[in-house]
């Protein structure tokens, strides 16, 4: 199945797409996306422990299973105010 | 000489405009507080009448920042998730302080110094929850809401990276009703 991938602020600049999509298994977990991306760009496993994450623009937990067409987006620590 | 100086002039569209202001937002339009301040007073001017105090609270963006010469600001968020994350700080003061309304406007895009980034308005009956639910408001939206600030200051340009956003962290939470209630 595909889903597509959401980056934001330096995760974006590291990748060099705000956007990209990713073929995953059945069974597939927002975690299986972000090891696949790990190897895709090494850069990103500094924020292992620094991420959160949605799927379908609502936070969600890295063990939530994944559907054909979701929408993950992985968020580095935030800055707003 | 002018004889209508000191009067009050209305402006229907203007009024018509400001009591349409959604009390949550996220967008590049430049902010401001009054129209936050009319949005959640809006009962009172209808007669309602139970408010005794509005607090407000304005973000700018400032010059420096860890020693640098900051020239200016640029805001991305995940526009939906903000929105998300917003009704959810909402439900959070209306929980903590029920009867106090909210507003809360986030500006995204190129920022200059000295503009608003942020505006808050919380109106209650008494002062003491309008600026605790003003203050838990501005702690949350830093801790929880999916935006981001790259500073370009003299010399470069660099993310800033806060907090982990984790909503359901209730230390995180339990410590911004900390700050707010000091």
């Amino acid at each position: 199945m595909r889903v597509t991938v959401r980056l934001f602020a330096r995760l974006r600049d590291i990748a060099g797409t705000p956007e990209l999509a990713r073929e995953v298994a059945p069974g597939a977990t927002i975690g299986s996306v972000w090891r696949q991306l790990v190897g895709d760009f090494p850069e990103f496993a500094r924020y292992e422990q620094l991420i959160s994450s949605a799927v379908n623009a609502d936070y969600a937990r890295m063990d939530r299973l994944l559907s054909d067409g979701d929408e993950v987006a992985f968020l580095p620590p935030v800055s707003g105010g | 000489m002018d004889t209508t100086a000191g009067r009050v002039r209305l402006q229907p569209d203007l009024y018509t405009q400001i009591v349409s202001m959604p009390l949550l937002a996220i967008g590049p339009g430049p902010l401001a507080l009054e129209p936050l301040v009319a949005a959640v007073t809006e009962g009172e001017r209808h007669g309602v009448g139970t408010d005794g105090a509005v607090a407000t609270f304005l973000g700018l963006v400032r010059n420096h920042n860890a020693g640098r010469r900051v020239r200016y600001l640029e805001y991305e968020a995940y526009e939906p998730l903000a929105r998300r994350a917003f009704e959810r700080i909402a439900a959070e003061v209306e929980g903590r302080w029920p009867g106090v309304r909210m507003a809360l406007h986030h500006r995204i895009g190129r920022l200059e110094i000295g503009e608003p980034s942020v505006a808050i308005a919380a109106a209650s009956a008494h002062r003491a929850d309008a600026f605790a639910a003003c203050r838990y408001t501005i702690e949350r939206v830093k801790q929880i809401a999916p935006i981001w600030k790259r500073e370009f200051f003299e010399g470069g340009d660099v993310w800033i990276e806060g907090a982990t956003a984790d909503p359901d962290d209730v230390e995180a939470r339990a410590k911004a009703e900390r700050v707010a209630c000091a």
